[in-house]
């Protein structure tokens, strides 16, 4: 009887496998997908997986989010999951780790990371050390989230990239999404990883569509924490950079490919643990590096990431010092032209690019 | 009576008189000098008595609120303008509709007192004396800003006024405040411009109090009618007083209203109704209640006030003119303004190769 019900089935099954294989062939244009909308879908995706996950933040419930980013998810999951905080970040982000202890699952966002100075003592002393500090007994699965860096005209308070500041810790994981897959892979893997994860995202690119691949589209879809993506090969210039910038870095090597210049740019995607070794083994075929941040150069990514070089076997690799291009050394004006001689632009790169390359 | 008197028969022998002068001349010896109102008891907390429940406005300093209040409400809707012209960048959190609370508060303190506020900051910056051109320059980023165009909106400072702040950070720090405040008896008010809202989220969504003027046990507080110019001008006279006799700290709530939404990217209706804000701009307006104090009291006369907005409206446009023509801040100055009291050095901008000179 059950051989019969079987033969019965297994048909069916291949008909509507046919059928599915068939949608796939015949899919749509390639689908496009805002950063906003990509942090969106992974936020969405996992708090239907884990009943644990939860948002807070301020404006992030009835809001929708101060940068629309949590749109729909107060309506779709309710107050309990979706929580509007009030201004008081120290406050709230004890309240997430604490709750992070206890076993949830939280994702305290910061309206920027700016904000997050004023909770600083709770990303770093309370959630970063502790699970060290306890000898291995308490972790605190975190994720701490927002918009880090430079926008357009907000000036020096509400300007400022956080990367080197949390990439300095050890304890902490800290990624830095540039397009829409990185920000839906990150931060799927942010909330799964049982340890703090701060996700630098970038207000600028929010409304930034990209192509999503149909490995994205899946609801499993994970970008791995602590592994850099090559955006594009080159042979004479290893170019590497993490957020917003990464799409500076492309544009420079589409002007460049024209004088027969071919960069090799990496997108760290995540900056602590850094994957140092993608970009060691990309200096050793180029012999040749730049690196591009938004941040002020001293004590920044770009420095560090010369440092490990110095310190592997790609140093023996380099023909020229490697160079760094990052923000100015200064708080960030308000005036326009200050402002945008305050922030790697795109010619910035190419000089020093061909700088580096003696050209 | 005497002074008006002989201010006329000196325009008369002067000759030549300007029609507007003698117009006015004329009209102004049926004014009231003065004129007594009955303003809102204030709430107390830890108080035996508070302010004095009268105000006198005199025909002088009503006309100055008048002009004062009305300048801050036109420099905010040109700023609304000129930001949606996109002359104005990054955040822009106007103040219209709270315009007694920075005019009474100027006027019931000393010309020595020093403050400090959050983002919210164009009102009290006028108060405090920086000019409507040098708060709009600075506004469009230009090197005739307060700031020469490197502050922006949120930094704008003055004599004895430390801004213009971006970061608040709510309810711990003010507490630190507070305790050490009352603990060293420190002559400071907490002034607390309640406009209902924090950012996009009802107050009674984000506190568990909203009797803000109680929330400190031992400080005593006074929750005050932030719309009336009067009453926070007396309020603010009795707090002054209070922390000049040496007696400690004391807090102030203002309840105030903002038209406007938290900035200029919140359009201020997800979180409240057009009734509402129409209902307190038809009841409430803090220029309205003032000008319909000094008609009925004969402080003053409609022409006499139109006449006021006239001036007012010319040194707006004149000062919007300014700073949308005023030249950005100088490329080299980049690198200045780091240190303070330190020699010359040299900047890195955004690679190795380019370096600006940074003079204190």
């Amino acid at each position: 009887m059950a051989a019969v019900s079987g033969l019965v089935r297994r048909p069916l099954e291949q008909v509507s496998g046919l059928l599915r294989r068939r949608f796939h062939r015949t899919a749509p244009a390639a689908l496009q997908v805002t950063v906003r909308e990509a942090i969106n879908q992974g936020m969405d995706e996992e708090l239907e997986r884990d009943e644990k996950v939860f948002l807070l933040g301020e404006e992030v419930a009835q809001y929708d989010g101060a940068y629309k980013v949590s749109r729909g998810l107060w309506k779709k999951y309710g107050d309990k999951r979706i929580i509007d905080t009030p201004i008081s970040e120290m406050g709230f982000a004890g309240i997430a780790v604490g709750a992070a202890m206890a076993g949830l699952r939280p994702i305290c966002e910061f309206m920027t990371f700016n904000f997050s100075m004023q909770a600083i003592d709770q990303v770093i002393n309370s959630a970063a050390k502790t699970y060290y500090m306890s000898g291995g007994l308490q972790p605190v699965p975190i994720v701490f989230r927002g918009p880090n860096g430079a926008s357009a005209g907000v000036a020096a308070q509400h300007s400022q990239c956080f990367a080197a500041w949390y990439g300095h810790c050890p304890g902490l994981k800290v990624v830095s999404p540039w397009n829409s897959e990185d920000a839906k892979g990150l931060i799927k893997s942010a909330i799964r990883d049982n340890n703090p994860v701060v996700v630098l995202e970038n207000e600028l690119m929010y409304g930034v569509p990209f192509e999503f691949s149909s490995e994205a589209q899946s609801k499993d879809f994970l970008v791995p924490i602590g592994k850099a993506k090559i955006e594009r090969q080159g042979t004479h210039i290893t170019v590497v950079s993490h957020s917003r910038p990464v799409g500076h870095c492309l544009e420079a090597a589409t002007v460049l490919s024209k004088e027969g210049i071919e960069c090799e740019v990496i997108n760290m995607r995540t900056i602590r643990p850094m994957d140092i070794e993608t970009i060691e083994a990309s200096v050793v075929k180029t012999n040749h590096l730049v690196t591009v941040e938004g941040g002020w150069p001293q004590f920044g990514v770009g420095a560090e990431i010369c440092a490990r070089i110095m310190e592997g076997p790609a140093f023996n690799f380099l023909d020229a010092p490697a160079v760094r291009v990052t923000g100015a050394d200064v708080p960030m004006p308000y005036a326009k032209i200050l402002e945008d001689n305050s922030v790697p632009q795109v010619k910035d790169i190419i000089f020093a690019i061909k700088k580096t390359l003696n050209i | 009576m005497k002074k008006m008197l002989a201010a006329a028969v000196s325009r008369v022998l002067g000759g030549g008189a300007q029609k507007p002068a003698s117009r006015v001349l004329v009209a102004s010896c049926n004014y009231s000098n003065d004129a007594t109102f009955e303003i809102k008891k204030c709430d107390l907390h830890r108080l035996e008595e508070g302010p004095p429940v009268t105000a006198v406005l005199t025909r002088e300093d009503g006309l100055q609120y008048y002009r004062m209040m009305q300048t801050v409400r036109r420099m905010e809707l040109k700023a609304d303008q000129l930001y949606k012209q996109k002359f104005i960048r990054g955040f822009c959190h106007l103040c219209d509709g709270q315009e007694a609370c920075y005019v009474g508060l100027k006027a019931g303190a000393n010309p020595s007192d020093h403050a400090i506020t959050a983002y919210r900051a164009h009102g009290l910056c006028y108060a405090y004396g920086l000019s409507v051109q040098s708060i709009l320059a600075e506004l469009t980023g230009r090197r005739g800003g307060c700031a020469k165009g490197k502050g922006g909106s949120m930094h704008m400072y003055g004599r004895n006024f430390y801004g213009g702040n971006g970061i608040v950070g709510a309810q711990g720090q003010i507490f630190e405040a507070y305790n050490m405040a009352a603990l060293w008896k420190l002559p400071c008010i907490f002034i607390c411009e309640n406009n209902r809202y924090g950012m996009g989220t009802a107050i009674e969504r984000a506190s568990a109090s909203t009797d803000y003027y109680k929330r400190v046990n031992f400080i005593p507080g006074l929750r005050v009618d932030g719309m009336d110019v009067l009453c926070v001008r007396e309020a603010t006279k009795f707090a002054a007083d209070y922390c000049r006799s040496g007696k400690g700290p004391i807090v102030m709530e203002l309840q105030t209203y903002r038209y406007h939404g938290h900035s200029m990217s919140d359009p201020g209706i997800s979180y409240r109704t057009r009734e509402e804000i129409q209902n307190i701009r038809s009841k409430s307006d803090p220029i309205m209640l003032l000008k319909d104090k000094m008609l009925n009291n004969k402080l003053s006369s409609i022409e006499e006030l139109k006449e006021i907005d006239v001036g007012v409206r010319k040194e707006i446009d004149d000062a919007a003119q300014f700073a949308t023509t005023d030249p950005e801040p100088p490329l080299e100055e980049l690198g200045h303004h780091v240190y303070n009291n330190n020699l010359p050095f040299e900047v890195r901008g955004t690679n190795q190769w380019i370096k600006f000179k940074s003079i204190s």
